[in-house]
């Protein structure tokens, strides 16, 4: 019997204590008309050997070309000692760390990875992560009406932010009656300044600013900051935390008088790119940082230190008043369970990284896709849509409809050539959203240069 | 026993409060609900100048396992706060009757006082609970 | 021994070589406004300081791996190795969640397989994966009956009904979807009390939620009647799935007459807690919620499989995670279902209730309290130390902290909240007897323990990396991460 260690001689023994008959008696107080039969569509059950053959088949089918997607999931080196360390069993198998004397390595490494998150996003406090960067997002949004003392119940979103994050984000507000006002982007792929400074002053609670942006452009991340500040909104970056290694930090934006500007208030963003697989789109982490002044508006779980009774340092679960076993219909979120092993996974990541490391990584991929964009540009038809600089990925416009590009390039070269924008964005025309990491060389980009060229070439 | 003063007036959902001679209500938690409580680690109260319905939450308290609703005991205004409780919520511990005071109230109508409980009528209430 | 922290650690210039891009920095395309001026403070280690260190950092946690985790309401049986090496073959975890189709057919193959699974071991008529944890299945299932109600036009529906023995996230989602939270009072026998759940049902009853076996270890034995009021009223009815595992193969929520449902895959599939998460939150549907399922799903045309998404279903409550949820997870729950097989699936509810019984009878032949001592227990049941906090001041904390000594992690405390000093026991079907009678044992000896010393226990653990905490000061003078002296 799969996982279950009972012998016969065992069964009858523990019967016999219960002073029960059989199986059946020990559910005697379920109504008999409500017990089911046999379950007709679960298949008889695999031995390991027969479902890792399965398994294999299955994962066979899905062999992996040489990707240039991005679109907010991205193809980083992850060092083998990661996910070796990651899936040892007290980390794998352990519970969230209620009872804190028995997870003081768990503690320890969360209280880690505020430091680290803090630090790179120039901000006071960290949760301990949440599901991803969408429902991150929305979090903050809810976060910022609850901290807003003159909550307006209205956000304004650019049309730069991941599409996915803004639909993420109206089914998780939706229900609280908050408004999503969605601001135009310019010419150059960044957030209309115009019409941000159009809106009323105290007529919306916060700004959300993507930095990079989904087209991978730099957005005027100062202007937009002191806009809403003027304007009394709160603000929250969305951010690539890869990005912030060269980046300045979110905690630094808007103008300041001294070189560094005041910040935004809260900053969130998805952690995958920090040592979790694209694994087909999660499990992820999203990741959530801000201000001081707003730790007790924070959803989800804060680690702090202390002492115990014999006065050394331990850790511990803090300001756990916040929330739903405890608030319940009063908490700030239902969130319960995040996503502690990516985080893990994560902490351990960076620390082997290090801030110039990952520095690297950014410089590496941002440099790719400059060349990338460089030489695709150089087939007859295709062309860059956005002059302003970017992170790493960049928008190009095809001379020929997407969709059966992208599917010539998959099938007969290899190649998974990015993610079509005519659907989210049909206003850039045969738009092609294309990402370079630090795991493509030279010849990968020319490989994907002479794909397109023939794919192109074949076509026109 | 916990420490019911005499010359206080007290909610059932164990506020007090103390008629000033200016007329404005000072307003507490009880020594009951701060023992209870246990050591509060957070304290949260309304803005000045915010109107309060009787029977509104309007404050909370928290300690490390628990968090809790205060009311207020009349309707009215809030007209000053104890900025020390920012700092230092274990006031409310240690006095909750003095240094640990949470806000002040103008109340819409003076008279409403009268209807709350007396000391006695608090002391009936832990009684009974 | 304390582990210093890994910033600790740290000396300026030392780096984990291999493991970065050769190439030095190259930023002269970012404008110099946006380029950060100073490094952001992170540990400057090499590898095998960093693997030194979280390598004993492990070793300071109990994980199912390790110790026996009877921790109520949670679920915590052995996780199968064999989820996690299947689940990390290099092509699912190099697979881009935007893919085309032609390079996702084996993994949404699995996807589509375990829809199916999930379908007929609850008695639902759809199945969505998306919900990244419990709390998210939860989320969706309250904003599917939200949707099922305006569809038809009623928003006269303002209430969610919970029992005062939920769970906090019950509430507390109800809230999030802009309902008024009402609780139904339980009977002394665990049962939800019916005469008050008939005066509080009406034309503002959107549902209920509710957990069957309860919390309180107990099953619900009148949930047709439940269901039949509630219905009868307009409203739909919630199945929160935390206690899944007692009931496994034995009995359907669908046939029990509920609507909506979510699964806690990282308890009944046996995925990994991971210290706390990733979960797996999938949700099941009765036919009428069909059409608000959140997206995407993985439907079947011929031997094609493909994403449904609001072309498909334009009336769904939408996406609740960038993607498409937890999808790793999704393969290890997958790999679990088939290696339980339809036969498995029953074993495991009834070994679970097995065990738990056996537990039950055995603390109570040893003198301990039962909160509901006329009942039989589910997967789980709770042990009241009312008696032993009059008579020796022995809380519930305390033999949850002096429980470690004996290598053995705490059952859940101080939930539900209706019992007083209570332990709410799950031993899980994957734990054998030997196991169960030593920690019996350790029950035994803590109380005797107290009845010579209540200090000695009082000042447990003693034989963990730390004694007890103050949480008080952790919660006063927040300290929540690490600055450099200057």
């Amino acid at each position: 019997m799969p996982f279950i260690p009972h012998t016969e001689t065992d069964v009858a023994q523990m019967l016999s204590t219960i002073g029960a008959s059989s199986f059946d008696a020990l559910f005697d107080e379920i109504p008999p008309e409500l017990r089911c039969g046999e379950l007709k569509h679960v298949p008889p059950r695999l031995t390991e050997m027969e479902v890792a053959r399965l398994m294999h088949g299955r994962a066979h089918q899905d062999r992996h070309g040489l990707s240039f997607i991005g679109a907010g999931a991205y193809e980083h080196h992850i060092p083998a000692a990661v996910w070796e360390i990651t899936t040892r069993g007290e980390y794998y198998s352990a519970y969230t760390p209620y009872q804190a004397e028995a997870s003081q390595g768990t503690l320890q490494l969360l209280y880690e990875y505020q430091s680290m998150m803090t630090a790179l996003t120039g901000m006071d406090v960290s949760n301990a992560s949440m599901y991803d960067g969408a429902s991150a997002l929305a979090e903050a949004v809810l976060m910022a009406e609850r901290a807003h003392a003159d909550g307006k119940r209205r956000v304004v979103v650019p049309r730069t932010l991941h599409p996915l994050y803004r639909k993420v984000l109206f089914a998780l507000i939706d229900a609280q009656n908050i408004e999503i006002v969605e601001l135009p982007a310019d010419a150059d792929g960044r957030t209309d300044i115009a019409a941000l400074s159009a809106l009323d002053a105290g007529s919306f609670t916060c700004l959300v600013i993507p930095q990079p942006n989904f087209f991978g452009v730099f957005e005027d991340v100062d202007t937009l900051t002191d806009l809403a500040r003027s304007k009394g909104a709160m603000v929250i970056a969305v951010v690539n935390p890869v990005s912030l290694a060269v980046l300045r930090p979110p905690g630094e934006w808007g103008s300041g008088t001294s070189g560094g500007g005041i910040g935004v208030d809260i900053v969130c963003g998805d952690g995958q790119p920090l040592g979790a697989p694209l694994s087909s789109g999660g499990p992820y982490f999203g990741f959530l940082t801000a201000r001081q002044a707003f730790v007790r508006q924070m959803p989800g779980r804060i680690v702090g230190r202390t002492v115990d009774l014999d006065g050394k340092p331990g850790f511990t679960l803090t300001l756990q008043a916040r929330e739903q076993h405890i608030r319940r219909s009063k908490a700030t979120s239902n969130i319960c369970t995040n996503q502690g092993l990516l985080v893990t996974a994560a902490t351990i990541h960076m620390s082997l990284l290090g801030a110039e490391g990952l520095a690297r990584v950014a410089s590496a991929s941002l440099n790719g896709t400059a060349e990338l964009t460089a030489m695709l540009c150089e087939i007859p038809g295709v062309e860059r849509v956005f002059a302003s600089p970017g992170f790493h990925e960049a928008v190009i416009r095809l001379p020929q409809p997407v969709a059966p590009v992208l599917a010539a390039l998959a099938s007969a070269h290899g190649v998974l050539g990015g993610f079509d924008l005519s659907a989210d964005y049909p206003e850039l025309g045969h738009a092609l959203l294309i990402c370079v990491t630090e795991t493509k060389t030279p010849a990968d980009l020319r490989h994907y240069r002479d794909a397109l060229a023939t794919v192109l070439a074949a076509a026109a | 026993m916990s420490n019911i003063p005499a010359e206080l007036k007290y909610v059932a959902s164990h506020e007090w409060v103390r008629v000033e001679a200016d007329g404005t209500l000072t307003i507490g938690i009880t020594d009951h609900a701060q023992g209870a409580l246990g050591d509060l680690v957070f304290v949260e109260v309304p803005k000045v100048g915010r109107k309060l319905a009787a029977n509104e939450a309007c404050a909370v308290v928290e300690s490390v396992k628990a968090a809790s609703d205060v009311y207020a005991p009349v309707a009215g205004e809030v007209s000053a706060i104890n900025e020390a409780l920012a700092s230092t919520p274990e006031l409310l511990n240690s006095d909750p009757y003095q240094a640990g005071w949470m806000w002040k109230l103008k109340p819409a109508n003076p008279a409403d006082v009268a209807a709350l409980l007396d000391a006695a009528g608090y002391a009936k209430v832990l009684e009974t609970a | 021994m304390s582990e210093p922290l890994i910033f600790e650690r740290s000396s300026p210039g030392r780096a984990a070589h291999a493991q970065r891009p050769a190439a030095a920095q190259q930023l002269s395309a970012i404008p110099e406004s946006l380029r950060r001026k100073a490094a952001p403070a992170m540990p400057e280690v090499s590898e095998l300081q960093a693997v030194r260190h979280y390598t004993r950092l492990s070793k300071r946690n109990f994980s199912i791996d390790t110790h026996f985790y009877p921790l109520g309401s949670c679920t915590m049986k052995y996780n199968p190795r064999a989820c996690n090496t299947l689940a990390m073959l290099p092509e699912f975890l190099q697979r881009h969640p935007l893919a085309p189709m032609s390079h996702s057919q084996g993994f949404l193959a699995c996807m589509y397989d375990l829809q199916e699974i999930l379908k007929d071991v609850t008695g639902m008529a759809g199945v969505s994966l998306t919900p990244m944890a419990g709390a998210q299945g939860e989320f969706a299932g309250v904003a599917m009956i939200r949707a099922y109600h305006r569809a038809r036009g009623d928003s006269a529906r303002t209430e969610i009904l919970v029992p005062d023995a939920a769970h906090g996230t019950n509430p507390a989602t109800a809230t999030m979807m802009g309902y008024t939270a009402r609780e139904i009072p339980t009977d002394a026998e665990g049962d939800v009390d019916i005469e008050a759940l008939r005066a509080a049902v009406g034309p503002q009853t959107a549902g209920i939620m509710l957990t069957n076996p309860s919390t309180l270890g107990v099953f619900e034995r009148r949930i047709k009647q439940i269901a039949g009021i509630v219905h009868d009223a307009g409203g739909l009815l919630y199945y929160d799935g935390a206690n899944l595992n007692a009931i496994l193969g034995q009995v359907r929520p669908g046939d029990m007459g509920f609507d909506v449902i979510h699964m806690n895959l990282h308890k009944t599939f046996s995925t990994p807690h991971g210290g706390g998460g990733p979960g797996a939150g999938a949700v099941g549907v009765s036919q009428r919620l069909l059409p608000f399922m959140p997206i995407p799903i993985v439907g079947k045309d011929g031997d094609h499989f493909r994403w449904l998404d609001e072309a498909d279903l334009p009336q769904s409550i939408g996406r609740l995670s960038t993607f498409m949820g937890n999808a790793g997870v999704l393969l290890r729950a997958y790999v679990y279902a088939r290696m339980l097989g339809r036969d498995g699936m029953r074993r495991v509810a009834e070994y679970a209730t097995l065990n738990a019984n056996y537990l039950q009878a055995r603390l109570r032949a040893q003198g301990f309290d039962l909160a509901f001592p006329g009942r039989r227990a589910s997967h789980e049941f709770i042990v009241t130390l009312k008696r032993q906090k009059q008579q020796l001041d022995l809380t519930a904390t305390d033999i949850a902290k002096r429980l470690l000594d004996y290598g053995f992690h705490a059952p859940t405390v101080y939930f539900p909240l209706l019992v007083p000093e209570c332990l709410l026991i799950e031993p899980t079907e994957t734990e054998d007897k030997a196991t169960l009678d030593l920690f019996v044992d350790a029950l035994v000896a803590i109380w005797a323990e107290a009845k010579r010393d209540i200090a000695y226990v009082k000042g447990a653990p003693y034989t963990m990396p730390v004694r007890r905490l103050d949480d008080v000061r952790a919660a006063r003078q927040l300290d929540i991460r690490y600055q450099p002296a200057r």
